[in-house]
């Protein structure tokens, strides 16, 4: 029992562990429910005279989404980084990448929020211990699930601290004590190693 | 809506920007292409590699190195629904990626 903290450890029979402190046990909580916040809700539930196929074919958006986190983890397919294609009209990228959105962010976004709600789940499932920490074990789904989280809590939280591969992100990982972005950036870095560690137990 | 017509409506065309465009060429095979960020995983992008595309190790590993020094690489090539499905699956997966005609 016990493992080493911030690390996942790979289960005997399959599956990852995690010993986990109270208070990391509140930070990932919060993080998933903000990003639970962050993707929205699903779509609301249809009335009870609904045709029940109507659901299969409701159409999602077309337009990227303005804020810069959801439009990371929502990108158009079609147009590279610049948003251009050689050779090929901008307007008729931009149609591509509609309809493509129309019919695959609704899917996108119902599976992100269920590897969100998954991390909840699991995390109020924990009997934590008298100094109110516990292992974290994940077996069956999970571990895809978590790693699914894990990787769009970083994409997020990389998108809100603007993190880059240039000089200036570098910068970010020495910020000063008070630097108010210090806490988002810690959690960065320790949401990182709960990843890179959870992929070694594939 | 506009009038019936039996006989195909010939469409005065000006020289436009859109001459210059390319359209899709329906025998050039489409490509998948993964876009370097500063976020992934190395080790991320290499198991989605992996489970996503079957991809032995050395192969996925090579390819998330690209991404990672090129800026960009092809991940998968074939018709334009199968690289739409592949895009999807990425964006699933967290990664960025886009599809696009293969024209050398």
């Amino acid at each position: 029992m016990g493992g080493h903290p911030g690390m996942f450890e790979p289960l005997k029979g399959g599956g990852a562990a995690v010993a986990l402190d109270d208070i990391e046990i509140a930070i990932l909580r919060s993080l998933a429910v903000q990003l639970l916040e962050l993707i929205g809700p699903g779509e609301p539930e249809p009335a009870a005279d609904a045709d029940p196929l109507a659901a299969l074919f409701a159409e999602g958006p077309s337009e990227p989404p303005s804020d810069p986190a959801l439009a990371r983890l929502f990108p158009d397919a079609y147009g590279g980084p610049s948003g251009e294609d050689e050779g090929v009209d901008p307007a008729e990228l931009k149609a591509w990448s509609a309809e493509f959105r129309r019919f695959t962010e609704n899917d996108l976004r119902t599976r992100k929020r269920e590897d969100a709600l998954a991390v909840v789940r699991s995390l109020d499932a924990l009997i934590p211990a008298g100094d109110g920490g516990a292992v974290l074990e994940l077996t069956g789904e999970l571990p895809l699930r978590w790693l699914g989280a894990l990787n769009d809590l970083r994409l997020t939280i990389g998108a809100r601290l603007d993190i880059s591969e240039d000089e200036e992100s570098a910068q970010l990982y020495r910020l000063p004590d008070d630097d108010p972005r210090k806490p988002m950036v810690m959690a960065y870095l320790w949401l990182g190693g709960l990843q890179e560690t959870l992929i070694e137990t594939l | 809506m506009g009038q019936v017509s039996v006989a195909p409506i010939e469409i005065e065309r000006t020289e436009s920007a859109e001459e210059t465009f390319a359209v899709p060429e329906p025998d050039v095979p489409w490509v998948t292409l993964v876009h370097n960020d500063p976020v992934n995983l190395m080790s991320y992008v290499t198991y989605v590699f992996q489970a996503y595309f079957g991809y032995p190790k050395d192969k996925a590993r090579r390819l998330m190195l690209d991404v990672h020094h090129k800026g960009r690489a092809v991940v998968s090539s074939g018709t334009r629904e199968e690289m739409e499905r592949d895009v999807q699956a990425m964006h699933g997966y967290g990664l960025w990626a886009t599809l696009s005609q293969d024209r050398g």
